[in-house]
């Protein structure tokens, strides 16, 4: 029997985790883990182990204990600071913990945590992390590179911070994972949904759930994954075009993930340490349960994004809760209009903030600006099925005339 | 343990109007620092202040021999007024420690470990 990718998956970052632990060096866990990977697929054709994982993890400790001594008086190596030290060649459960925490260090700059974080804790490959990263694979190879130096010259302990510490550090490692979600969901190159990449932030995020069952973010965060997820299929039409969440068919939206999605959610929500991760969630929740566009608890969405703001001030939130307040009956959008422009300087780069602009405009007859601002979010915008969409409105804006209002719905 | 150099960084502005009291004060900061290095089960290993960057002068080596000009390395509008050498258990706290040393910025270097340095 052909061993499935799944098994490698879950095994990866156990395997590298706990020979990281063992050996007190990422760079050779991550080496052994790589080799044991490789002999698997080429033995086990001919017969699997009755336990995968714990193949692997044996097979890349020999190997790594092996090269230690080999290499023994060669080595000068800065080890890896374990806190606490020691324990032995079995796998310990927060293993997986232990290496997230360490790879999403705030001391590390963000695009390393991401870069480290898919290498080491997902087993992605450089160029598929480049692709994500749109950058260069000798870069990303040499910034995963100096990243695990860092690591062991400066002494970043290889542990699960304590409990004073935990909530804050945790925020690191979910926006980590978050950003990994986003990256997957607003789609690779050539398609808008890259699956592999949803698959493994998904993982990651049911991992912390199970690793930390007491924290209420991990949950609020799949919670938000699986409410996205939900809508995926019908977020592009027959023809690959994308469909705005205004004129999406709800009847497939994947009901059975948004009730899982919603449960985390709920939880989440009534938690006393409610954070900005379940704060997402609810917002998403609330789409996920309208019966139509038309139909959106509005009011609900807007203060929601109230709340969000004030634990987590940032533009993109700003931007988003605008755009709400722009669908609440009898809302001034001259106002709306002056809110999303007040962000701009904050959001240079930012296509979705021309397109929320250029939205609004439409939707206040003035076309000429409109289709200006749908032109520099297509400036922005990588995306072939994106682009198209703001293509056609741009086009569409273009040969309308001005104070007429065109209808149009909000993006995404 | 692990060695790490705090390089502090200020604007060189307040010294030109502080008077004693100011200067009593920042002691008093430095002496909260060190007491809360010690409770930090870490150690201070050595530490100096700077004078102004106005009175450095660096040599640079080029390709016609040394060369001597006058003020600092870097002209930045923050300079670098001292630094403490710690001893700390690891990054986690010497990054705590940081953020109560009384500096605008702040470095934090680790020393490199030799094998007969210790």
């Amino acid at each position: 029997m052909a061993p499935s990718d799944e098994v490698f998956r879950a095994a990866w970052p156990v395997v590298v985790a706990s020979t990281a632990r063992l050996t007190g060096d990422l760079d050779l866990a991550e080496d052994c883990t790589q080799e044991a990977v490789e002999r698997a697929l080429r033995s086990w054709p001919a017969g699997a182990p009755d336990n995968p994982a714990g193949w692997l993890t044996t097979t890349a400790h020999r190997i790594a204990l092996d090269r230690l001594r080999r290499e023994a008086t060669l080595r000068r190596k800065l080890p890896l600071l374990v806190e606490p030290a020691g324990g032995g060649d079995e796998p310990e459960p927060t293993d997986p913990l232990r290496l997230a925490f360490t790879c999403c260090h705030p001391a590390l700059a963000l695009e390393s945590q991401v870069a480290l974080t898919l290498r080491l804790v997902c087993g992605v490959d450089v160029p598929a992390i480049a692709a994500v990263l749109l950058a260069g694979e000798a870069g990303v190879a040499r910034r995963i590179t100096r990243a695990k130096q860092k690591i062991a010259a400066a002494r970043i302990p290889f542990r699960v911070p304590p409990d004073d510490e935990l909530a804050q550090r945790l925020d690191a490692v979910l926006t980590v994972v978050h950003l990994v979600h986003t990256a997957g969901h607003r789609g690779s190159r050539t398609d808008l949904r890259d699956t592999e990449l949803i698959g493994r932030a998904t993982e990651l995020a049911r991992m912390l759930v199970r690793l930390l069952p007491d924290e209420p973010e991990p949950r609020a965060l799949l919670g938000l994954v699986l409410l996205t997820e939900a809508r995926g299929p019908a977020r592009t039409d027959s023809a690959g075009d994308l469909v705005l969440l205004a004129d999406q068919d709800r009847s497939r939206w994947d009901r059975a993930l948004i009730r899982k999605g919603l449960a985390l959610t709920t939880a989440a929500l009534r938690h006393p340490r409610r954070g900005r991760f379940a704060l997402q969630a609810g917002v998403a929740g609330l789409h996920a349960t309208a019966p139509s566009w038309a139909e959106t608890d509005w009011p609900q969405v807007v203060t929601t994004y109230d709340a969000l703001l004030r634990v987590w001030p940032s533009p993109v939130v700003a931007l988003n809760r605008a755009a709400a307040r722009s669908r609440l009956p009898g809302t001034d959008l001259t106002a709306v209009l002056r809110e999303i422009d007040d962000l701009a300087p904050a959001l240079p780069d930012y296509p979705y903030l021309p397109a929320a602009r250029a939205d609004v405009l439409a939707r206040l007859g003035r076309s000429a600006e409109a289709a200006t601002a749908y032109q520099l979010a297509l400036d922005l915008t990588a995306n072939p099925v994106e682009r198209r969409f703001l293509a056609r409105r741009h086009a569409e804006l273009a040969r309308a005339p001005d104070g007429r209002a065109v209808p149009v719905p909000r993006v995404r | 343990m692990a060695r790490y150099m705090f390089l502090m960084y200020d604007s060189e502005e307040f010294w030109d109007t502080a008077d004693e009291q100011a200067v009593a004060e920042v002691m008093g900061l430095h002496e909260e620092f060190m007491a809360a290095v010690r409770a930090a089960g870490a150690s201070i290993l050595g530490s100096e202040a700077l004078e102004r960057s106005s009175t450095a002068s660096t040599v640079r080596r080029g390709e016609g021999g040394a060369l001597v000009t006058d003020g600092p390395f870097a002209d930045t509008k923050e300079a670098l007024g001292g630094f403490y050498v710690i001893d700390a258990p690891d990054l986690d706290v010497a990054l705590r420690l940081a953020k109560v040393c009384p500096a605008g910025n702040i470095e934090v270097r680790p020393v490199m470990e030799t094998p007969d340095g210790g």
